[in-house]
């Protein structure tokens, strides 16, 4: 009995804390691992979709790594893909259908994000590289942790664009009138998917260079 | 290793669970979602009108106050059922499906269309529902006409899936502001529809802003496919408004 007691570990392990934390920094899905980029430049030309964008993607991550993690014995590898694929899209109708039944006003926000949500390699990555081999607790850690990671980028740069685009956050203006009225004018570029790239770029590079571990060696 | 049998079993044991339980989810949801649909469409129809604070609470009882025909016309201008009484929302008008309608004129078959007439303040305002496509899927929304069915009271918009801060603007209400007063008819009573274009409305002669308003500033697809949409929807009802004198 000393062995099972070794081996269970408590559900705020310093290793499971990690699984959430280190998506927010060292391994951030967007700025160190790359992913999820295609969406992270469609939906953050304002906040509001970048927010409810990065609520559905946690929502995913995290029962797809629960899901699949359960299965995971029994899921037979040559189909493991496909399954894992079947697991994503059948959460993303089923989000999509409740959407639309209980909040309708907030699918008409989301429309076609929800369905970008399948797109997203973040989901798939973490299923393959984290749910296939690990228990359904640290899974859910590593769902919400990745979520959350990607969210907080999305929900950073959205905010860049929609000032400097728009003059408003969430909505509402922002930038005073007698801002405009002494010439001061909004950035078109900025509500731009390039846009969106370059600020990603700027948040990997302040990240890089204050974070040693992830400086690569020349 | 896993046998081919057992890869098999998995997967049509995923499929049937999956789709099962997809199935049900869609047929259980169904009647809150098409009531959401039908409520969303009478708050555009009420807000193209400028009848404010329409809630999905009020909207129905809202709309079969200011509502006093739902009309249905046919491709050569004729009104083939009209629909004063209560339960609006359940009259042949307001279950058109538009894009049925109009897939059948764009293959020259006949169609038939909605018209909704509305009282408010004692003015006759008549909404024409409208259907097209932007960039990514369909654009929909109605205009407001004038008891003249030449000048615009107001519009709205809609779209399935238009880039936001783009395309998605065409719902903003910027864009949306630019229409009242416009004229779908010039001097000489030929019909014109109400142009969308690019660099500056202010710009053009007085005979040319009556009749366009600025496109959306990125979303150059979706603006052309609002004008298309607005010309292709609008001359459908010109028989109709032309026979009415």
């Amino acid at each position: 009995m000393s062995t099972d007691k070794q081996e269970r570990e408590p559900l705020f392990s310093t290793k499971n804390r990690k699984l959430l934390t280190n998506p927010l920094n060292i391994d951030n899905p967007i700025t160190v691992q790359v992913l999820g980029i295609c969406s992270a430049l469609a939906v953050t030309a304002k906040i509001k979709p970048a927010f409810v964008m990065a609520l559905s993607v946690i929502v995913v991550t995290t029962l797809a790594n629960l899901i699949i993690s359960v299965l995971r014995n029994g899921i037979p590898p040559r189909i493991r893909i496909i399954v894992q694929l079947v697991v994503i899209a059948s959460l993303v109708i089923l989000v999509d259908q409740v959407l639309k039944a209980f909040v309708y006003d907030v699918s008409k926000q989301l429309s076609v994000f929800v369905g970008l949500i399948i797109t997203n390699c973040i989901i798939m990555g973490r299923l393959e590289a984290f749910a296939m081999g690990n228990k359904p607790w640290p899974s859910i850690l590593d769902g919400i942790g990745n979520g959350l990671g990607y969210g907080v980028i999305l929900i950073v740069v959205g905010f860049v664009r929609e000032l400097f685009g728009s003059g408003t956050i969430w909505g509402f203006q922002v930038i005073p009138e007698a801002f405009y009225e002494l010439g001061y004018k909004n950035n078109g570029f900025m509500i731009l998917p390039p846009m969106a790239l370059i600020i990603v770029g700027i948040i990997i590079w302040i990240q890089r260079s204050r974070n040693p571990e992830l400086i690569e060696e020349k | 290793m896993y046998s081919n049998a057992y890869i098999f079993r998995y997967a049509g044991l995923m499929v049937i669970l999956v789709a099962t339980i997809l199935s049900s989810a869609a047929m259980l949801l169904k009647p809150l979602q098409e009531r959401n649909e039908a409520i969303d469409k009478m708050q555009s129809i009420l807000s193209a009108s400028g009848i404010q604070n329409v809630t999905a609470d009020n909207a129905i009882e809202l709309f079969n106050d200011y509502v006093v025909n739902m009309i249905v016309i046919d491709d050569n201008g004729n009104v083939i059922n009209e629909f004063k009484g209560a339960g609006k929302e359940n009259s042949e008008a307001f279950k058109i499906n538009l894009k049925e309608q109009l897939y059948n004129k764009s293959v020259n078959r006949s169609f038939k269309l909605p018209l909704y007439v509305l009282e408010k303040d004692g003015e006759t305002i008549n909404i024409i529902p409208l259907r097209g496509v932007g960039l990514w899927g369909p654009v929909w929304g109605n205009i407001a006409l004038k008891s003249d069915f030449n000048t615009v009271v107001g519009v709205t918009f809609g779209h399935k899936s238009e880039t936001p801060g783009l395309g998605a603007e065409i719902e903003s209400p910027v864009f949306k502001e630019q229409f009242p007063g416009k004229k779908i008819f010039n001097d000489e009573g030929e019909f014109v529809s109400i142009g969308v274009i690019k660099g500056g409305v202010e710009k053009f002669p007085a005979e040319v802003q009556r009749h366009n308003v600025d496109a959306v500033s990125g979303g150059t697809i979706t603006s052309n496919g609002v004008n298309d949409m607005l010309k292709n929807v609008l001359e459908s009802y010109v028989p109709y408004i032309q026979k009415r004198g």
